[in-house]
């Protein structure tokens, strides 16, 4: 095994079209984590509201993808309102238990068989995409090589990533204008305390509720990307169960919470890493380093939830500001 | 930083001792297959046929063709991810014997790598089926109202753990959910032949307990002390839930397992109901389990001091109640009451490594329903989810059961934050 070679794997990987919607979402949970302090926990369930919306219309009304994408962001608004109505007058914990138990619900709907028409079921929906591809201008691969680094990807590969990180840095863009604004300083102020801002006359539900909306589009936004990117949108746990959200938010916490890069940043640290532990046990397999006694070649890809779930224990105990926040950013609490 | 240093050490020590939970090597999934259970009610007892031709095709090409076995069963092994279509071959069934009217002998399904996909086929004996004593309206909600409250009753022990904990340290704990698999995977584990069923879930109850306890002394009792804030805790108690659930994945496998004792058996009739014997000492055993704790919680000195630290936490430090001792046991309870309903619902329905996490989602529901962080709400809000959910299967597929649960949720969120029983305060 080559250590150099599955660094620059794991580089690869992290500019891969994973990265950036994932970026996308933790952009969103930025928006609602680290400047307004609100706890959503359904991430994943917006980036399936996003996902489904753009391919349903396309799939069972052979609409265009442009009226998927308008469809897409609109229903991701409504779920928003839905998920903040009942809760963002409550305890920050009870839009957790809402956004997480919502996000679950909404898999379990479309995966339903009597739904099969229209979400194709447990099968998901597959060849949506094709007028995505269709405009894709890049006819070969692209990328370059470097030593031990290897930055080519396919022109299917590509093009998703031009669109998805051309996304991102919009969002990046969008976010810093929306923070820096008096409207940025109401959100972050309410994350500090949210009396204070009452008693100062501004509506604290209505900031909570535009910054949940706003937050969610990008998701839903993410979740497209990651339904162009797999030319499919499957209703299985691993894509849009609650550990996508999960992985946003380490990727998040990695890159500092409230930090204008800590999305992109955090995800690509994150998604580098995860690539680099599966192609590691993969190949230590391979030398017969591990035995397949105690990590089975299917049970690889479990490897990656074990380390989201310790990254996310070990970052929220001993350094929830990240690698790049602040703490005095930080300082949020019920 | 010793301090730190002994935390990140406490917390290896947690994940080592929770692989090393599992004593007994189980099966390692290395492959997967296309698996059913062939069965038909004959005489209302429900018998398994055997010799029954059971094909896989993929793209046109077949990928396997198994027999039944004498106890129904087949297991067509499949090469990995994709779409396979299984067919029953009709022409194989026994006399008498057929699919259901509105059954289609191919089914089309799905296969993930490393997980077994499951395939149910209905089969009818003769020509009943059609007209069977079920189609009766009035049974039928009655049979649905009895498996909500065996439903409701084992959630309620999951949910009064996580309810007891949110009251006393305020603390939503998202990994509730895996105190209920542990429970069910250690009986698992354990009841691998040598020793009696019962005693295997005994152990696994005396593990749970202790798994709860380690879950504080570990986790949440260093985390207080630090001063952790609360929302950082409910982050950290997530990756704990991904943590401690992808560990029992990678130990026991993606299958869903059955326990070697009490998986069929003939119903008792009463009434419009047929309940077998598990059912029956199911439901006994949590209620005695349930009024012991409401007996603890009102009578006890300890259920005293209980109640004193959720009240008021300072003023029962002050009068000399031992907080954290307190809290160490209500985690030790929350624990046993969470495997013993782990053990109940492994059971009713198999033992899964994410059966922990779905039933969260639904124990939410009901803490909210019945009022976050008082017993009794948890009892109450976990029986009415469970009659819910049930009672709309008469109107929704039973596939989307639990959106009612989440429809109440959100319902009792708007008219009444505090739950049925919970007292009106600002919760906001």
């Amino acid at each position: 095994m080559d250590i150099l070679d599955i660094i620059g794997s794991a580089l690869k990987a992290g500019l891969r079209p994973e990265t950036a919607y994932i970026s996308l979402a933790a952009i969103g949970l930025n928006i609602h984590f680290g400047y307004t302090g609100l706890l959503n926990f359904g991430q994943a369930g917006f980036m399936a509201v996003g996902a489904y919306g753009l391919a349903i219309p396309v799939f069972a009304f052979e609409a265009s993808l442009w009226v998927g994408l308008a469809c897409g962001i609109t229903a991701s608004v409504i779920f928003a309102l839905l998920l903040g109505y009942p809760t963002l007058r409550l305890r920050a914990d009870y839009l957790a238990i809402v956004t997480i138990a919502a996000a679950e619900i909404f898999r379990f709907i479309v995966r339903a068989t009597g739904l099969r028409e229209i979400t194709g079921g447990s099968n998901g929906i597959n060849g949506f995409s094709s007028g995505f591809y269709e405009a894709n201008p890049y006819t070969s691969s692209v990328g370059f090589e470097l030593g031990f680094l290897d930055f080519n990807y396919t022109a299917r590969e590509a093009w998703v990533m031009t669109v998805g990180w051309g996304i991102v840095l919009t969002g990046i863009a969008f976010t810093y204008f929306a923070i820096n604004s008096p409207w940025g300083r109401v959100l972050k102020s309410v994350r500090e305390d949210e009396d204070a801002v009452r008693s100062l006359g501004k509506n604290a539900y209505s900031f909570k509720m535009q910054s949940l909306v706003i937050g969610g589009v990008f998701g839903a936004i993410g979740g497209m990307i990651l339904a162009l990117a797999q030319g499919s949108v499957q209703p299985s746990p691993v894509d849009l169960g609650p550990t996508r959200t999960f992985l946003a938010y380490a990727a998040l916490i990695i890159g500092g919470t409230g930090k204008l890069w800590g999305p992109v940043a955090g995800s690509f640290i994150f998604i580098s890493l995860l690539s680099f532990t599966d192609t590691f046990i993969r190949s230590a397999q391979a030398e017969g380093w591990i035995d397949e006694s105690f990590i089975a070649p299917n049970e690889v890809g479990i490897a990656r939830f074990v380390i989201l779930g310790i990254a996310l224990m070990l970052l929220m105990t001993f350094r929830p500001q990240g690698i790049f926040g602040s703490k005095r950013e930080m300082a949020l609490d019920v | 930083m010793p301090k730190l240093a002994k935390n990140c050490i406490a917390g290896l020590a947690l994940i080592l001792v929770l692989v090393l939970s599992f004593p007994i090597a189980v099966l390692a999934q290395s492959e997967q297959a296309i698996t059913g259970t062939l069965r038909v009610e004959i005489n209302e007892e429900r018998t398994p046929v055997a010799g029954v031709d059971i094909s896989v095709v993929q793209g046109g090409e077949e990928v396997g063709v198994e027999t039944t076995a004498e106890d129904g069963t087949f297991a067509v092994t499949v090469p990995g991810d994709g779409a396979y279509s299984v067919t029953l071959n009709t022409d194989s069934l026994p006399e008498g014997v057929t699919l259901q009217a509105d059954a289609t002998e191919t089914l089309e399904v799905r296969v993930e790598s490393g997980n077994n996909k499951a395939v149910i086929y209905r089969l009818v004996s003769g020509d009943q089926g059609e007209t069977s004593a079920f189609s009766d309206q009035a049974g039928k909600v009655a049979r649905l109202v009895s498996n909500g409250v065996r439903f409701g009753l084992i959630m309620a022990m999951c949910s009064i753990g996580l309810s007891l904990i949110f009251g006393t340290t305020q603390l939503v704990n998202f990994a509730h959910g895996e105190l209920v698999t542990f429970g069910a995977v250690m009986a698992l584990v354990l009841d691998n032949g040598t020793i009696p069923f019962l005693v295997a879930a005994a152990l696994a109850l005396a593990l749970a307990a202790g798994f709860g306890a380690a879950n504080d002394l570990v986790i949440w009792r260093p985390l207080r002390k630090r001063g952790t804030g609360l929302i950082s805790m409910m982050v950290i108690s997530i990756g704990l839930s991904i943590l401690i659930r992808f560990v029992i994945l990678w130990q026991v496998g993606g299958d869903r397992q059955a326990y070697s004792k009490y998986r069929i058996q003939e119903g008792i009739e009463i009434g419009p109901l047929s309940l077998t014997p598990r059912d029956l000492i199911a439901m006994a055993i949590s209620i005695v389990v349930l009024v012991a704790v409401a007996y603890m919680i009102n009578k006890t000195k300890f259920g005293k001091a209980m109640r004193a630290v959720a009240d008021n936490r300072d003023l029962a430090e002050s009068s000399g109640i031992n907080v954290q001792q307190v809290i160490l046991y209500v985690w030790v309870l929350g624990g046993l009451l969470a495997g013993l309903g782990g053990i109940l619902l492994g059971l009713d329905q198999q033992v899964r490594w994410n059966m922990g996490f779905d039933l969260l989602l639904l124990i939410f529901a009901a803490v909210t329903l019945g009022g976050l962080g008082t017993a009794y709400g948890a009892l109450v809000g976990s029986l009415v989810v469970g009659i819910f959910i049930e009672l709309s299967t008469l109107v929704v597929a039973p596939e989307l059961k639990s959106v009612g649960a989440l429809m109440i949720l959100i319902i009792i969120l708007l008219v009444r934050p505090q739950g049925i029983l919970g007292r009106a305060e600002r919760v906001g």
